[in-house]
């Protein structure tokens, strides 16, 4: 069970750290073993800084971050290894996650270096195709190859094997299928949810309200920092409760409907202010659904 | 008829040999259509819209004919072509953010813009403020530097810059895919208004979204390894799709207003061929589910209905299956 409890970030930007920039404000939720939980967001919005959070990537201004009821952020050097046993991230670009000057599977041989020192060659050989072949590649195709040698869906998927080679319990998986194509995007986000039933918790960081609403039980909808609207997908997509919401999703363009056919004007929204301020606080608008108070 | 594609065929030139990525194209685009142009990365979907205004260095012009008001369109041709840029055949490029030159102010910048097409720059200046007017953006902006617009900003200028000169056709490569989605509603629906304010003749939407496209085309092109594939009004691409393709490409879309639940959506198996070398045929057979004997010879681009054209040998077994 992955916990995040009134979780703040601050950058320092400008010349010399001047200026403040807060991105992330007051953000809690928490993600249960079997279960995607998608994090949308706009540009800007603070969706991926959450996901670097939780990835310790960087750290956390205020707040705190819990892997089963223990505080993250308080381990050490030596914490955060035992840490990445258990989360893994994947990100957007699958050729820029790689080295190009190395056989991609090398990322799986440096698991083995960093955790399984002991383990020997041909037991680790044969997890390594039983970890590949849990995500749909063939070992014969994929092992040797060079990444300009492979296809991005066969990238992605080939890091989401490298996270299983070590016992994870949250996946972060931050715009992984934003760079695929239509025809191969399918079989990634498929596949996060095969992790699902095997009972990864997969924190789903993405724009497109799409595919958040195709593989997620639970949607968090952020603007300028803060979540505006949250609860079960089928709730929060289907019933907008927040303004914000509801014109994100009157915007975005569906193959059953056309925009010119439901006029909708989109409703006037309140400016970016002050960010240190406490953004409003989530009030229940009905089983399973909260939204921000407006205005 | 606005513009008329023939058998046009554009390669790239490599070491390894000539990649095919346009290999006997034909269309019609007709006075005041929006054509959607709908691919995967690779189908040849950009080259297909630069090759309507520039061929880049490496791009050889093979074969095929381009006429756009009745006119032959020297696409081959550079120097040639470069009285047609900008006046006839305009582009919005897929990098508008960046396609403004940094180190001049805009309104300086449209006044070079215009006096290389000999036109003065004060003869345009009340028609140039009333278009930045109507996509909401204030006079002064002209005075400003590039970087100092905001993305949605730069992107909704460089559409009124490429506009100015009421080009016949409109070239608009991935528009909106760098942009949020409220900007993305908000671009595709003032492209939609320059058509129907008139400014431009007719477009060319160049895309790999095909639900965006959906909204605002009246007529929809599907790519595949450098061949159209399907053609036909956007209702009919969405709603009654023929060829195998385009079906198994819309069924792998995820969509906002639908429950899933259990229900998985499906993949296309494999990936497009490569166009170093395509393989002889219908190219989409590796990964097709019909795929027959009948498939190793290349299916033409034949009419189905009004205005709906695919290229599929086995189009009647496919709709037996829907």
């Amino acid at each position: 069970m992955l916990e995040l409890e009134n979780v703040w970030k601050s950058y320092r930007v400008g010349s010399l750290g001047s200026k403040r920039l807060t991105a992330v404000r007051d953000v809690s939720f928490t993600i249960a073993p079997g279960e995607v939980l998608s994090v949308v967001g706009e540009s800007g919005s603070g969706k991926t800084t959450v996901g670097k959070m939780v990835l310790q990537l960087i750290s956390v201004t205020r707040g705190t971050i819990r892997l089963d009821g223990r505080d993250i952020t308080a381990a050490g050097k030596r914490g955060l290894r035992e840490y990445y046993r258990k989360v893994q991230g994947v990100f957007q670009d699958p050729f820029s996650s790689y080295n190009p000057i190395f056989k991609a599977d090398r990322v799986l041989e440096m698991v083995r270096q960093t955790y399984f020192p002991r383990v020997g060659r041909s037991e680790w050989q044969a997890k390594v195709e039983e970890s590949l072949q849990s995500v749909g590649l063939d070992p014969g195709a994929v092992l040797g190859k060079y990444p300009h040698q492979l296809s991005g869906g066969q990238l992605q998927r080939m890091l989401i094997a490298r996270a299983l080679l070590l016992d994870i319990e949250v996946l972060v998986a931050d715009e992984i299928i934003s760079m695929l194509d239509a025809s191969t995007r399918i079989d990634v986000l498929n596949l996060l949810g095969e992790l699902k039933e095997r009972g990864l918790a997969v924190l789903f960081v993405t724009h497109d309200l799409s595919l958040a609403n195709y593989i997620s039980e639970r949607v968090i909808i952020m603007r300028h920092g803060a979540v505006v609207e949250t609860g079960a997908t089928a709730k929060v997509f289907g019933d907008p409760r927040h303004p914000y919401s509801r014109n994100l999703l009157a915007s975005v363009p569906q193959l059953h409907t056309k925009w010119a056919d439901n006029q909708f004007h989109a409703e006037e929204l309140e400016p970016d202010g002050d960010r240190d301020r406490p953004p409003a606080p989530l009030t229940k608008v009905d089983e399973n659904h909260w939204a921000a108070a407006a205005g | 008829m606005s513009l008329e594609v023939n058998d046009l065929r554009v390669h790239y030139r490599t070491l390894k040999g000539d990649v095919r990525a346009l290999d006997g194209v034909s269309f019609d685009v007709a006075d005041g259509e929006i054509v959607g142009l709908a691919g995967e990365s690779g189908c040849g979907k950009t080259t297909l819209g630069k090759s309507l205004i520039r061929l880049d260095g490496r791009m050889r012009h093979v074969g095929g004919t381009v006429a756009l008001d009745g006119e032959e369109l020297p696409i081959g041709d550079d120097r040639a072509m470069n009285k047609r840029r900008f006046k006839d055949v305009s582009i919005i490029p897929q990098y508008s953010m960046s396609a403004m030159n940094p180190t001049r102010r805009i309104g300086r910048m449209i006044a070079d813009l215009l006096g290389s097409r000999g036109i003065a720059y004060r003869d345009l200046k009340r028609e140039l403020v009333q278009r930045l007017e109507l996509v909401g953006l204030p006079e002064k902006v002209l005075d400003n530097y590039p970087i100092e617009l905001s993305g949605g900003m730069k992107q909704r200028m460089v559409m009124v810059i490429s506009t100015l000169l009421d080009p016949s056709l409109l070239i608009a490569d991935e528009v909106t895919s760098a942009l949020d989605v409220s900007n993305q509603k908000a671009v595709a629906e003032t492209l939609v208004r320059f058509r129907d304010m008139g400014f431009v003749k007719s477009m060319i939407v160049v895309t790999h979204d095909l639900s965006l496209v959906y909204q605002i085309a009246d007529t929809i092109m599907v790519m595949y390894a450098g061949r159209i594939v399907e053609k036909a009004s956007a209702e009919t691409i969405v709603k009654a799709p023929q060829h195998p393709y385009t079906k198994a490409l819309i069924s792998a879309l995820p969509e906002v207003g639908l429950e899933y639940g259990d229900r998985k959506l499906k993949s296309i198996p494999g990936k497009p061929p490569q166009l170093l070398n395509p393989p002889t045929g219908c190219r989409f057979r590796a990964r097709c589910p019909l795929a027959g004997d009948e498939c190793a010879e290349q299916p033409p681009l034949v009419g189905i209905d009004r205005g709906h054209e695919a290229a599929c040998w086995k189009l009647e077994e496919s709709n037996a299956r829907a």
